[in-house]
């Protein structure tokens, strides 16, 4: 155990540009991955550059094919489909990467602290399991209705419904932790348990956190589409690839374009992040990719 | 010795483990680990507990440092007693009672330096810090004889014995009064067995430590117990000087352990009592005497009464009907 982490410590950090190479070649989905990503965080900074106004109404050209002037054709309003998919990405990546972030933080000392504590773990953990018993696009509906559409209420909406699983992960991690002979050495030479948390129980969560992260991230941009796409999500205003897709389902069978490419960037993205995840899982934690 | 101040007082303590069963994991029953046992150890001195596998020797370890809860009974260390004490409380006074693990391979956390898991007491009670804490850190190497230069590796650097080396500067660095070792060394080589046992032994006479040692090898006991207390299903049913326990053992059951221990036979095969039958469960121990279902001497008042632990000679105390004093002081003979 302890050389295999060693090993892809090692592994992560490559020393000369040989070793990255040699690294690159062996974690292809990782490389690939971020790549897709990098080049989807590239689009979404330089949205105003790379596109025109994604709001702009021009009822002459409504429902127009892809050409050369609309890559990806126009919407019913005449609304240019490729500055929307393009200012799309930023929402789905901020989404993303907020809920993965927040969820990740709750949960995790929510994990720490059940896991850690009995008495909080029968309190905490019966809140987790009534929440998880709720369907996370109901739950986000509900909050979505409940008050006033904004980006910020939409991220905390899907954000809830992601805590329980990411606090079981971690709560499964620091009671598998908590009873090796090391956490009982720090107990009796004195250490605090606040210390005890931090520095012997939370280094064991970070690799299959940062796993179960990706995941969050890209059940996170899914579940926000779907949101739009019911139309409780981001408030029409603010381009998603969802809303997009909403809008666009009325005139599916006559302007398809209208669908398909907010449709294909979202698979894209969302495959991206996945083969990240997978591929992190696979160098962070061997010993499950081997069993699967 | 035995005018030196007590360091450990241990009064009738008990651990009873609950048995949960069934769909509201009602408590069925008790393992009673540990049932009523007491012992005193000084300063400078080793007290040995020795006993078969089960027997409660590693709860009355984990016990005494509360890692296990005690159900009843009270163990003064320095006086106070720490059964009663809040957390904080305990976690002061944990600074007069370390402990050194079986296993020197889990027992450090294998992501911190060599140099942070032995520093990690000092820096619990603030004994030092900056330089001053490296300079500690390097000074417990050295008295473990470890090279000052090891505290950047990482505990898979190192082999079995200088891990326990390490879990041994890690007991030692915040000048305790009580070491209690639960089997440090039964997961060493034996070459390596000694390097350890005696390294404990120089430390104690240096720093005039109290150990409790736990452990089932009557060869590492004899070799660094002042005292041994002989354990049988959580009970101590003999506890007498090395020299009393190893040369006349008393307890029908202290002789058939030391009748199992190998040594060479160079006078003949020797006399061995070889007991019949299987430990009893502890959760439902024998009436009367708890060995009375394997002694070779089994008297019918051996099922009624429960024997006591008494004094039969200075120092040697035994728990067995077949050993009360006789006129002259001294132990009555078996048969």
């Amino acid at each position: 155990m302890a050389s295999t982490t060693a090993g892809a410590a090692a592994a992560t950090t490559p020393s000369s540009s040989k070793g990255a190479l040699k690294w690159a070649r062996r974690n292809k989905t990782i490389v690939g991955g971020s790549l897709i990503l990098l080049t989807l965080v590239v689009i979404a900074i330089l949205a105003p550059w790379l596109a025109g106004d994604p709001l702009q109404f021009e009822p002459t050209n409504r429902l127009k094919r892809p050409s050369e002037t609309f890559w990806f054709g126009t919407d019913q309003f005449g609304r240019d489909v490729y500055s929307r998919v393009i200012y799309g990405t930023r929402i789905s990546l901020i989404i993303g990467l907020c809920v993965a972030v927040l969820a990740t933080a709750i949960g995790l000392v929510v994990g720490v602290l059940c896991g850690f504590y009995k008495t909080v773990d029968t309190i905490l953990m019966r809140v987790m399991d009534g929440m998880m018993a709720i369907p996370a696009i109901l739950l986000a509906i509900a909050l979505i209705t409940l008050m006033k559409a904004s980006l910020l209420i939409v991220i905390v909406a899907i954000t809830i419904p992601e805590i329980p699983r990411v606090a079981r992960l971690v709560r499964s991690v620091v009671l598998s932790v908590r009873g090796r002979p090391y956490i009982e050495a720090a107990i009796s030479s004195g250490t605090r348990n606040g210390r005890i948390m931090v520095r012997h129980i939370l280094p064991n969560t970070v690799a299959p956190l940062i796993v179960q992260a990706t995941y969050v991230c890209a059940s996170a941009i899914l579940t926000e589409a779907g949101l739009s796409f019911l139309g409780a999500g981001t408030p029409p205003e603010i381009p998603s690839w969802g809303n997009i897709i909403s809008l666009g389902r009325t005139f599916f069978q006559i302007s398809p374009w209208i669908i398909f490419f907010p449709g294909l960037c979202l698979a894209i993205t969302v495959l991206a992040i996945n083969l990240v995840g997978d591929g992190l899982r696979d160098t962070l934690d061997p010993r499950i990719s081997r069993r699967m | 010795m035995s005018s030196a101040e007590v360091v450990l007082r241990v009064k009738d303590l008990k651990k009873h483990f609950p048995v949960h069963r069934g769909v509201l994991s009602r408590v069925v029953a008790h393992v009673q680990a540990v049932d009523g046992v007491s012992f005193e150890i000084r300063r400078g001195e080793t007290l040995c507990l020795v006993g078969e596998s089960g027997c409660g020797k590693s709860t009355v370890a984990r016990s005494i440092t509360r890692l296990e809860e005690p159900t009843a009974g009270t163990i003064e260390l320095n006086g106070v007693d720490i059964t009663a004490l809040n957390s904080e409380a305990l976690r002061a006074q944990r600074r007069e009672m370390q402990m050194v693990f079986q296993d020197p391979y889990s027992s450090l956390n294998p992501r911190l330096s060599a140099g942070d898991i032995v520093g990690e007491p000092l820096t619990n009670f603030d004994l030092a810090q900056g330089a001053e804490l490296e300079q500690r850190i390097a000074k417990l190497f050295e008295h473990v004889g470890l090279r000052p230069e090891a505290v950047n590796k990482y505990p898979h650097e190192f082999s079995g014995g200088q891990r326990q080396r390490l879990g041994i500067a890690r007991a030692l660095a915040v000048n305790p009064s009580l070491i209690i070792a639960d089997e440090p060394v039964s997961a060493l080589d034996v070459s390596v067995q000694a390097q350890v046992l005696n390294l404990l032994i120089d430390l104690q006479e240096e720093f005039n430590l109290a150990y409790l040692f736990v452990s089932h090898d009557l060869a590492v006991v004899e070799h660094i117990g002042h005292r041994v207390a002989v354990m049988y299903l959580g009970r101590i049913v003999e506890l007498a000087d090395n020299a009393d326990l190893f040369g006349t053992p008393l307890h029908p059951y202290t002789e058939a352990l030391l009748a199992a221990a190998p040594v060479l036979e160079v006078d003949g095969p020797r006399e061995r009592i070889i007991l019949q039958g299987d430990v009893p469960s502890p959760m439902n121990p024998p009436s009367g005497c708890r060995f009375h279902t394997r002694c070779p001497y089994v008297l019918p008042e051996c099922k009624r009464t429960d024997p006591p632990l008494l004094e039969v000679a200075p120092g040697h105390h035994v728990a067995c009907l077949r050993r009360p004093v006789g006129d002259s002081g001294a132990p009555l003979s078996i048969a």
